[in-house]
């Protein structure tokens, strides 16, 4: 290929290969070992490569030398190479493009220094790691800070999430066969009904936040968008469900989408991402679990078991970021107690869950309409509610909320769950 | 209308939608070292030439047609235009003209009683040039052999690529039996696909000619001038902030301007009779 043997500059023969089959690359591979104003002989036999070298050297900013216009000792071809076509002199313009470039911080997040606090917006959307032009575009994230998105154990919860995905077709034996009373029946279509709207407001609330996330944060990225493709199949799977025996879907109140209207209404993302993951899906992993316990098919099962796999790492990467935020500033927790706060008082004069659905939930913990099996059904419901509330109040305790304000925190959660 | 002289006043024809892009860099780049800038925009390189000359503008972008008719308007007034700055990638160029591989034309006067299809009427480089060539090579072109223009946007000069590849496709399609085309559109056509893979021949090419040019007018006042000339030539492709500009408008430098690449074009322009001496149009038909 190159040889110095017979000039004191390099020559590359590349035979019959012309531009229109990637001879550039063979020259741009020659020209990168050669200094700005040194010149590289071109051999070959393509019959267009001289008018494409002229038109390819013109647009790369390099001078060209044409082999008639040499000494005839300056062209000596021993037999075994291509007729020399020209001389290339190396322009300036192929270094000038990444003088001032950036290296936009490096790929594995658990390196020290890896991930930039503040990164640039013109790195937009380059990989993390690459070699960034400069003068590039002004992008516009919204959260461009790490100390704004970011979450403690992130790599390892990125991978969970995707080796944990599932396909509804294959992952739930729909044609399991089960038999259910009428108004069982209806208290499961009910129940799906009401996860069916929760996930909805749990799909968008990441979704409106994915697109102002710099991709610097890639972890964060990628990860809030698994969580919106889990909502997403949970929403399938829960519809898919309530019309498997044919019947219609429940009812949703003005009391539930109120609650779950405060949720799309957060514009920060801690806040929000506080609010649903924490608060929200952490009681909903304890409906989840009641669900998976007390449901009279098992289809209803199934779905209730991996809508719950998925839900914890929806909590979990809620609580790795707010343990970030919280050791990168205290006040935190101050403003979640408030925000949990505020949304109390918005949701002060709604109805909360609607009835029909707490109704449901007793009728499945019941079985039937015994009136021992009733009460007995009551008290399930109602120590479900006791459960997410010590759910909650761990959780908060471990963001390091003290006991009381964990508890009193706790309380204000909305009635409607999530 | 005379431009005030406080504002070095351009003129660039639209060709393209980036065209606007270009200029506004350009306005902001010349004003952020102290040069007010402004620029017109003209649907075709006749307009263009004619404001120019007239004192509308003080320098011109021009094609290297234009630059033609601007030098005969001005002589014949008495006066001299300056090509002063050109793009690297404006200086010697060629154009090909290209048969089917698989065609029985050996020779350029294997060419006598062809179709030839070449781009608009008013493109140098896929036109203008090329008939000269073969007129040069002794085929006079309507005579020894057909021309089939391919005139897409007229008194655009053919800045517009589309008539060179309408060209390109006229061959493939066997309308034609030659396409002329600049050397950098025979790569490029052969890359998207427009001549599939050796399915052309080069038959010719032309010599090396330069293409476009800042023309400045007589009456433009001096000191802007110099100060717009230093401005372009000190611009490097290693500043981040110029690089997208330069990348848009297709140059790795800005070179000294120089007239001696357009002898070919003007030899083509006497021939085919497109402008007489005086700069006045006489080609029949042409549409802009």
């Amino acid at each position: 290929m190159t040889d110095r043997v017979s000039s004191p500059f390099p020559t590359i023969d590349i035979e019959d290969l012309g531009f229109e089959r990637g001879a550039h690359l063979l020259i741009k591979r020659a020209l990168a070992a050669s200094a700005v104003g040194e010149r590289l002989g071109i051999r070959g036999r393509d019959p267009a490569l001289a008018v494409h070298l002229r038109a390819w050297c013109r647009a790369q900013g390099h001078e060209i030398i044409w082999a008639e216009s040499l000494p005839a000792a300056d062209k000596t071809t021993d037999w075994k190479s291509s007729p020399l076509v020209a001389w290339i002199v190396r322009g300036d313009a192929l270094g000038g493009r990444w003088r001032g470039s950036e290296q936009a911080g490096l790929p594995n997040s658990l390196v020290d220094g890896a991930v930039n606090d503040h990164p640039p917006l013109t790195w937009g959307l380059a990989a993390r790691g690459a070699r960034v032009e400069a003068g590039g575009p002004q992008f516009f994230f919204g959260l461009n800070s790490k100390e704004q998105v970011w979450a403690e154990g992130i790599p390892r919860l990125y991978v969970q999430a995707a080796a944990a995905q599932w396909d509804p077709a294959t992952a739930i034996d729909w044609n399991q066969p089960f038999e259910l009373a009428p108004e069982i029946e209806s208290a499961v279509v009910q129940v799906m009904t009401y996860l069916i709207e929760n996930e909805n407001a749990a799909l968008l609330v990441p979704a409106r936040f994915i697109a102002q996330v710099h991709p610097h944060f890639r972890e964060v990225m990628q990860l809030l968008a698994i969580q919106i493709a889990d909502e997403a199949r949970h929403v399938e799977v829960f519809t898919r469900r309530a019309l498997l025996r044919g019947g219609d879907l429940g009812l949703s109140t003005v009391g539930g989408q109120t609650s779950l209207k405060t949720l799309l209404d957060e514009p920060d993302f801690t806040l929000a991402s506080f609010l649903l993951s924490v608060l929200g899906e952490g009681s909903f992993l304890n409906l989840l679990w009641f669900l998976q316990e007390h449901a009279p098919d098992p289809v209803t099962r199934r779905v209730a078991q991996l809508a719950a796999q998925d839900e914890a790492r929806h909590v979990a990467f809620g609580m790795g970021h707010l343990q970030y935020q919280i050791s990168k500033d205290p006040n935190t927790l101050e403003r979640l107690a408030a925000a949990a706060d505020r949304r109390h008082q918005a949701l002060t004069h709604t109805a909360g869950l609607n009835e029909e659905v707490f109704d449901a939930l007793v009728l499945l913990a019941a079985g039937e309409w015994s009136t021992d099996a009733i009460a007995q059904g009551f008290s399930k419901a109602e120590k479900l509610k006791e459960e997410m509330d010590a759910d909650r109040r761990a959780r908060l305790i471990k963001l390091g909320f003290p006991v009381n304000d964990a508890a009193a925190v706790s309380a204000l959660h909305t009635r409607n769950f999530m | 209308m005379a431009a005030d002289t406080g504002t070095l006043v351009m003129g660039a024809v639209a060709y393209d939608p980036k065209v606007v892009a270009i200029w506004e860099g350009f306005k902001s780049y010349f004003a952020s070292r102290g040069l007010s800038f402004d620029y017109v925009l003209y649907s075709n390189y006749e307009r263009q030439v004619e404001a120019h000359l007239a004192g509308h503008t003080h320098v011109a972008w021009n094609s290297p047609l234009a630059w033609i008719r601007a030098e005969r308007l001005a002589q014949a007034r008495g006066q001299k235009v300056e090509a002063i700055v050109m793009r690297d990638t404006d200086q010697d160029l060629t154009s090909v003209i290209v048969v089917r591989a698989d065609s029985t034309i050996r020779t350029i006067s294997d060419l006598k009683g062809k179709r030839i299809a070449v781009g608009a009427v008013d493109s140098p480089q896929a036109t203008l040039i090329p008939l000269s060539y073969l007129r040069a090579n002794g085929l006079a072109p309507g005579v020894d052999f057909d021309v089939s223009y391919h005139d897409v946007l007229g008194g655009k000069h053919g800045d517009h690529i589309g008539g060179e590849r309408e060209a390109a496709r006229a061959l493939m399609a066997g309308n034609a039996d030659a396409a002329c085309v600049i050397d950098g559109n025979h790569l490029l056509f052969l890359s998207e696909g427009t001549f599939p893979a050796s399915a052309t021949r080069i038959l010719a090419q032309t010599d090396p000619y330069d293409h476009c040019n800042f023309t400045v007018s007589p009456l433009a006042p001096r000191e802007l001038v110099e100060r717009f000339r230093e401005l372009l030539l000190g611009m490097s492709y290693d500043d981040p902030k110029v690089r997208p500009l330069m990348d848009l408008e297709g140059l790795k430098a800005w070179r000294d301007g120089r007239t001696e690449g357009y002898r070919a074009l003007d030899r083509a322009v006497d021939e085919e009779n497109f402008y007489d001496r005086q700069g006045v149009i006489t080609v029949p038909n042409y549409r802009y």
